[in-house]
C-alpha cells in the first residue's frame, strides 16, 4: 500500500468514500424523511420536512394492522431460522467433515435450490397448501423459508467449519468420545460464531421476502410486515397512506441497521466465504 | 455407489487388482461405515425439507400444468396436454414479460458489475473510513426490498417526489420506458454492494508483488486492471454474475411495488402472479412457473459451460 499520503491522494479518496455514503444513504434518508412528514406535507417534494411529526410512527405502532403482522414477521423469521441454522450445521459438519458417497449431489442441489426462482414455487405450493390447511398459517411460511434459508446456511457454515481446528475432534475422539458427542461437545462451541453470522445472513433473507409472503397469507393471522403495508390506508378515504407506509418501511429496516451496524465484518466475511473461496 | 460387501471380493485374479483398487477408495472398516452414516444422519433432515418444498412442488407443477385448472370453473378441470404451453407461448403478454425480464436482468447486472468493481476498488484500497464505507453500502443491501421500493415509488411521484421534481414534475412511472429505467435504478442501487463485496473477495486474491512488478515494468493502472486484476478476478467475477443473473431474471419485489406491472413493465414472476391471485388459473400459473424454471436452468447452463464457471462450492468435498 502508499507509503505516503499526499494530499491529492487524500482528497481523492475522500471523495469517493462520499460519492458511495451518499448514494448508499440518500434513498434511505428520504424514506425516514418522509415517515416524519405530515399527511399533508407528504404532497411536498421537499427533501426535508417543513413540520416534524410522530403521528405516522404512533400510528402504525398502534394499529393491529401493523403490529400483528411485525409480530408475525419477528415470531415465523426466528423460527424458520432456527431450524434452519441447525439442520444446515449437521450438513454442513457433514459436508467440511466426514467421507461418504452423495456429498456432491448435495452440494449441487443446495446449489440449484439456491438459485430456484420463487415463483416457480408459488403455484403449485399454493395448491398443496391449501390443500394441507397450511395456507395463511405460521407454518405455511415457514417451511419454505427454512428450505430457502438451507443453501445459504449449508454454504456459508461449511466455509466457516473447514477453518476450525479439527484435531481437537480427534482428541476428544481418544478420549473416547463418539463422533456424536465430539461434534456436540468439542466442535458445536467453536463454531458458534459462524452459526451466529449464518442465522444473521438466513434472517435477513426470511426478513426480506415478499412474494411468499403475499402469496401464502390472506389474513393478519400470518401476514408478515413487509407484504403488510399494501395494505394500509390513509386517515380516510382521500388520504394517501404515504406516511404512515414510509414509517413502517423504516420501522422494519431498524433490524437491518443494527446487524449491519454490530456485524459489518461478519456478514461480509458470511456472504464472500460460501461463494469466493469456493 | 461403489458399496464393496465382502461377497463382491471373491474375485478371480484378474480383477483382484481392479477391486484392490476400488477398496482403496472405499475402505469399509467399522469406522469408515460409522461415518458414512452419520454423514447420511446429519443430511437427512436438511434434503428432505429441501425436497419437500422444491422438486415435489415443481413435479406437481408440472402435472397441474397440463390441466386446465380454473379456481372459478372447478367442474371445468381437465387433462389438456400441451395447450397450456401452446397458450403461453403464442401470447404476447408472455413474450412481452419475458423481454422486460430480459432487459432489467442484462441492464441491472451489467451497470451493476462496473459500479460493484469501482465499490470493490474503494472498499479495497481507500486509505480511510474503510469501515464506515463498508457498514453504509451494507445498507442497501439488507434493507428490506420492498421497503426501499416505496421510497423509489414516492421519489418519483409527480408533486410528491424529489426525484420527480427534479426532472420536471415527471410521471415517470406511468410510462414504460421510464418506468424500467427507474425499476433498473432500484435494482442496481439494492444489488451493487453485494456485487461490490464478492467482488472486493475475488480482488483481495490479487497479490499486491504482482501489481508492483508491472508498476515497476511501466505499465500504467488501467493495463494493470486489464491484464493482471481482471484476468485473476475472472472466477470471482463470474460466480458473481451468475448469482446476480439469476437473481434478477426472479424479479419480482421492486415491479410489484413500482407499478404492479402495469403499462407492460411486467417481468415473468408478475404474470406468473397475476396468473395464478388475479386470474386463478392454476393451470396457465403452472404452466408459467415451469418455464421460468427451463429459464433459469438454460441460463445456470450457459454460465457453467459456456463461461466455465466454477459453481461455488463445488469443489467442497476436496478439502
Amino acid at each position: 500500500m502508499a507509503v505516503t499520503t499526499t494530499p491529492r491522494q487524500k482528497v481523492g479518496w475522500t471523495t469517493a468514500n462520499l460519492v458511495v455514503i451518499v448514494l448508499a444513504l440518500f434513498p434511505v434518508l428520504w424514506l425516514l424523511s418522509l415517515s416524519f412528514k405530515t399527511s399533508t406535507a407528504v404532497l411536498d417534494p421537499s427533501i426535508l420536512p417543513a413540520q416534524w411529526t410522530f403521528g405516522n410512527y404512533s400510528g402504525i405502532l398502534t394499529s393491529y394492522q401493523f403490529i400483528r403482522p411485525l409480530l408475525n414477521s419477528i415470531g415465523i423469521d426466528l423460527i424458520a431460522t432456527l431450524i434452519s441454522v441447525v439442520l444446515a450445521s449437521m450438513a454442513a459438519y457433514a459436508i467440511a467433515r466426514l467421507r461418504f458417497p452423495g456429498k456432491s449431489l448435495l452440494i449441487g442441489m443446495a446449489l440449484l435450490i439456491a438459485m430456484f426462482p420463487l415463483i416457480a414455487l408459488v403455484t403449485p405450493m399454493f395448491t398443496i397448501e391449501r390443500a394441507l390447511g397450511l395456507f395463511n398459517t405460521w407454518p405455511g411460511l415457514i417451511i419454505p423459508y427454512v428450505a430457502f434459508g438451507l443453501p445459504l446456511g449449508i454454504y456459508t457454515l461449511s466455509a466457516f467449519f473447514r477453518e476450525i481446528p479439527w484435531e481437537l475432534e480427534k482428541a476428544a475422539k481418544v478420549d473416547g468420545a463418539t463422533p456424536f458427542q465430539a461434534f456436540i461437545k468439542v466442535i458445536a462451541p467453536l463454531a458458534a460464531p459462524g452459526m451466529v453470522t449464518t442465522a444473521i445472513l438466513v434472517f435477513m433473507a426470511c426478513w426480506n421476502d415478499f412474494l411468499l409472503a403475499i402469496s401464502f397469507t390472506s389474513t393478519t393471522a400470518s401476514r408478515t410486515a413487509p407484504a403488510a403495508m399494501e395494505y394500509f390506508s390513509g386517515g380516510s378515504i382521500f388520504t394517501v397512506p404515504t406516511g404512515p407506509i414510509a414509517a413502517a418501511a423504516c420501522f422494519i429496516t431498524i433490524p437491518i441497521i443494527i446487524f449491519v451496524l454490530f456485524f459489518q465484518r461478519r456478514i461480509v466475511a458470511g456472504l464472500t466465504s460460501g461463494a469466493v473461496k469456493g | 455407489m461403489s458399496t464393496t460387501t465382502p461377497s463382491t471380493q471373491v474375485v478371480t485374479g484378474t480383477e483382484a487388482g481392479r477391486v484392490a483398487g476400488r477398496r482403496k477408495r472405499a475402505p469399509l472398516s467399522e469406522g469408515a461405515r460409522a461415518e458414512r452414516r452419520l454423514g447420511w444422519m446429519l443430511c437427512a433432515p436438511a434434503v428432505i425439507v429441501m425436497i419437500a418444498v422444491t422438486a415435489y412442488p415443481v413435479i406437481y407443477a408440472i402435472y397441474l400444468s397440463l390441466e386446465r385448472y380454473n379456481l372459478e370453473l372447478p367442474q371445468q378441470i381437465k387433462f389438456v396436454g400441451f395447450s397450456n404451453y401452446a397458450a403461453v407461448l403464442s401470447s404476447p403478454y408472455w413474450w412481452s414479460a419475458l423481454e422486460v425480464t430480459l432487459i432489467i436482468t442484462v441492464f441491472s447486472v451489467s451497470i451493476s458489475l462496473v459500479l460493484g468493481m469501482l465499490l470493490a476498488q474503494i472498499l479495497h484500497r481507500t486509505l480511510f473510513f474503510r469501515g464506515t464505507v463498508r457498514t453504509t453500502s451494507l445498507i442497501p443491501y439488507g434493507i428490506v426490498t420492498v421497503a426501499a421500493a416505496y421510497g423509489w415509488q414516492y421519489a418519483w411521484t409527480p408533486s410528491q417526489g424529489y426525484l420527480s421534481a427534479a426532472f420536471n414534475n415527471t410521471a415517470a412511472l406511468t410510462n414504460q420506458v421510464e418506468a424500467i429505467i427507474v425499476i433498473i435504478i432500484a435494482e442496481i442501487w439494492k444489488t451493487t454492494p453485494f456485487m461490490g463485496l464478492l467482488l472486493l473477495a475475488g480482488l483481495s486474491l490479487v497479490p499486491e508483488d504482482l501489481q508492483k512488478a508491472a508498476k515497476v515494468d511501466g505499465a500504467t493502472a488501467w493495463q494493470r486492471f486489464t491484464k493482471i486484476t481482471l484476468p485473476l478476478m475472472k472466477p470471482a467475477i463470474l460466480v458473481a454474475l451468475l448469482f446476480r443473473t439469476l437473481d434478477s431474471f426472479r424479479i419480482f419485489d421492486n415491479i410489484f411495488i413500482l407499478t404492479q406491472g402495469a403499462n407492460g413493465t411486467g417481468s415473468v414472476s408478475v404474470l406468473g402472479y397475476d396468473n395464478l391471485f388475479n386470474a386463478l388459473n392454476l393451470g396457465i400459473g403452472s404452466t408459467i412457473s415451469i418455464l421460468i424454471f427451463i429459464c433459469v436452468a438454460i441460463i445456470a447452463f450457459i454460465f457453467i459451460k459456456g463461461f466455465g464457471t466454477a459453481a461455488p462450492g463445488t469443489n467442497l468435498g476436496g478439502r
